[in-house]
């Protein structure tokens, strides 16, 4: 007798590439399917915000500040990568403070940082912006593209074109978030949820402890890396983001808007506001023809669904973000043959 | 131009497919017998002696980083690449592009340590070259070093054989990481040092244990998936490694995590991979010594491609590294 398949999501782009790199699929049971999920933070940045950080690059005396995954992904009309080799000022950082730094050391340029990410992310530019302030800068701005992901997983959870079983929960994220957030996933969209971590056991015994919810028809919220996640989170790091950052709806590249899923500057930091500082005009943001990452994002479809995966779009010379991030799914795809 | 690029990207001197892209552009140009062998040393005769020639320019940013610096890995990067085609390295060049306004003392230090490595090595340096240049047409101080090197015993190809072994002299990364922590203010408290050390007695030691080595090459750039890919390809045969035998230091791989590195394409300077038939794998995991692993086998299936055994047993491809790795955003 065919048993039914078991589909499980995983929402984060460091398990995809995690459960990639450890060839984890190759050995589940094959009614387990593993597909990916929206958390890769480059990947669901609309096109919109892309180009108008791109637009800002333009600006002279302007300097760019970014995390490395966001240097190749491609705008409307151009990327990161390019605008910097035509001469834009664009620099990688490995933390927000970095910028703070590249701001005090150039006090005649504006410097922006390109914020983008989600509860790991955000509240260590929400210290960083706390951080400018205390030092008095004033060249110093961000451009809030930070999402939040629950609203974008209950969004997944009630689809019904998209029919999971259960989510493999972010580690990271959960670090900062605790389980409260889950509950309503678990509960009310009857989904069971385990946090796990990064490591390839990890992951399996989060994968094993799913099935065990679904076949006994349990939907509950459980962690499965208890040495990073307390049921509480990082409450002074929310705290701290809290202070900052209220919530704005946001687009995601193709899940579309939703309601109270990003964030934006209090008022009382509006100072550092880089879309209040920055008023660009944006080129018509046109989705690349054939680029099917909107619906890989939602788990609808596969990069090997694709018709211009590993043709024309590589990770050298990618289409859509889903190649570029190292958290990618058609880039996790590409790398190691899944 | 190649493919669709129109300019020379950094992509371009990673180590991955888009430098040999480049180095075959090259190649084609001057095409002869002895450059299409593409080893890290060309090899030929001069009456009946058998020399190997090498040469190898280094622009490395910081000048000086924990294990190392740029006068050191400029005698062991020629001493290196001399050592692999199996020859012993006896005379090297010195030729310095300096960018004007240079310290004398970062000068004498780095000519310190060059004669220091040099004296370690048992090369000496014969002739040499000193240019300056106007600010902002060099960074610093660039390095040129080419070698030459007397073939012994036998020579190295660029060809495995089917069922070889391999073996690696320790462990891998380090060079690229201490590198990259040093250069980018990271911040970290680490303790990773840079590997970066002459090669030329222990690969001296295993052709002295062995006379069945098919192919040493020292994974720099590009790291060791990149010359595993090579060695697949121009043997036309696969190669298996094991990933739970590929010695990675704790630290290195903490900091590869953070960052979204994969250690296997982050680059060494002070190891190497030895190919050798298998029974002698053991006489030649000795010879080199401590910390030492046997890491794979060359299969006759899936020829021309890299596959990784993972931890947990599942076995995937390795391939050679597309574009640059970037530091992820968490």
């Amino acid at each position: 007798m065919k048993e039914d398949k078991i589909k499980l999501m995983e929402v984060c782009g460091t398990h995809t590439m995690a459960i990639a790199r450890a060839g984890i699929k190759k050995l589940l049971p094959s009614e387990i399917e593993l597909i990916s999920g929206p958390g890769c933070p480059v990947c669901v940045t609309s096109q919109a915000d892309i180009d108008r950080a791109i637009e800002i690059s333009r600006i002279d005396n302007v300097i760019i500040t970014t995390f490395g995954d966001m240097m190749r992904v491609p705008g409307t009309k151009t990327s990161f990568e390019d605008m910097k080799r035509d001469g834009a000022d664009i620099r990688v950082v490995y933390s927000p403070l970095d910028a703070l730094t590249i701001s005090e050391d150039n006090p005649q340029k504006r410097v922006v940082f390109m914020g983008v990410g989600f509860e790991t992310t955000s509240p260590t530019v929400a210290a960083t912006i706390i951080e400018a302030r205390k030092r008095g800068l004033r060249n110093f701005f961000v451009l809030s593209n930070f999402k939040v992901l629950f609203p974008a997983l209950e969004a997944l959870a009630g689809s019904s074109k998209l029919k999971v079983d259960g989510f493999i929960c972010p580690g990271h994220v959960s670090v900062v978030t605790g389980t409260i957030p889950y509950a309503k996933i678990a509960s009310h969209y009857k989904k069971p949820c385990v946090i796990t971590g990064f490591d390839e056991i990890d992951i399996v015994k989060g994968i094993k402890r799913l099935v065990e919810q679904i076949k006994s028809h349990r939907c509950t919220t459980e962690i499965e890396y208890r040495r990073a996640v307390t049921e509480d989170g990082n409450i002074e790091a929310r705290r701290v983001l809290d202070s900052v950052f209220d919530v704005k709806d946001s687009h995601w590249r193709g899940l579309g808007m939703i309601k109270e899923s990003g964030l934006k500057l209090k008022n009382k930091y509006r100072q550092f506001d880089a879309e209040k500082e920055f008023k660009v005009k944006l080129p018509k943001a046109i989705l690349p023809k054939g680029c099917i990452c909107g619906e890989v994002l939602q788990g609808i479809k596969g990069p090997r669904d694709c018709k211009l995966f590993g043709k024309v779009c590589t990770p050298r010379k990618p289409v859509g973000p889903c190649m570029v991030s190292s958290e990618g799914t058609c880039a996790a795809y590409y790398r190691y043959g899944e | 131009m190649i493919g669709i690029d129109k300019n020379i990207t950094l992509a371009y001197g990673n180590g991955g497919r888009l430098m040999h892209e480049l180095i075959d552009m090259l190649r084609s140009k001057f095409s002869n017998k002895i450059l299409n062998e593409l080893s890290d040393a060309a090899e030929f005769k001069v009456n009946s002696t058998r020399l190997a020639f090498s040469t190898d320019s280094f622009v490395v940013k910081p000048l000086f980083f924990p294990g190392g610096d740029i006068g050191k890995l400029a005698v062991c990067g020629t001493v290196n690449d001399i050592s692999m085609k199996g020859a012993t390295p006896l005379f090297i060049s010195l030729a310095f592009i300096i960018e004007e306004g240079l310290e004398f003392s970062i000068l004498e230090r780095i000519t310190s340590s060059i004669k220091q490595s040099a004296a370690k090595a048992g090369v000496l340096v014969v002739t040499g070259d000193v240019k300056v240049v106007e600010k902002g047409a060099a960074d610093k101080i660039f390095i040129n070093t080419a070698g030459i090197g007397v073939i012994k015993k036998y020579s190295l190809g660029t060809k495995a054989k089917p069922d070889d072994v391999i073996i690696i002299n320790g462990p891998i990364a380090e060079h690229g990481m201490a590198i990259l922590n040093a250069r980018e203010n990271l911040g970290f408290l680490s303790t990773i040092k840079s590997d970066c050390r002459n090669l030329n007695f222990e690969v001296k030691r295993c052709l002295k244990a062995s006379k069945n080595i098919s192919v040493m090459r020292d994974p720099t750039r590009g790291g060791l998936a990149t010359s595993l890919n090579e060695i697949a390809y121009s043997s036309n045969l696969g190669i298996e490694v094991y990933e739970k035998s590929i010695p990675v230091r704790a630290n290195v791989r903490k900091l590869c995590d953070v960052l979204g590195f994969d250690p296997m394409y982050v680059a060494n300077e002070g190891k190497f991979i030895c190919f050798v038939k298998e029974k002698d794998a053991m006489k030649v995991k000795h010879a080199i010594g401590k910390g030492t692993r046997i890491i794979g086998k060359v299969t006759s299936s899936h020829k021309g491609e890299v596959y990784l055994k993972t931890q947990i047993g599942a076995s995937r491809i390795l391939p050679m590294l597309e574009a640059d790795q970037l530091p992820r955003i968490c």
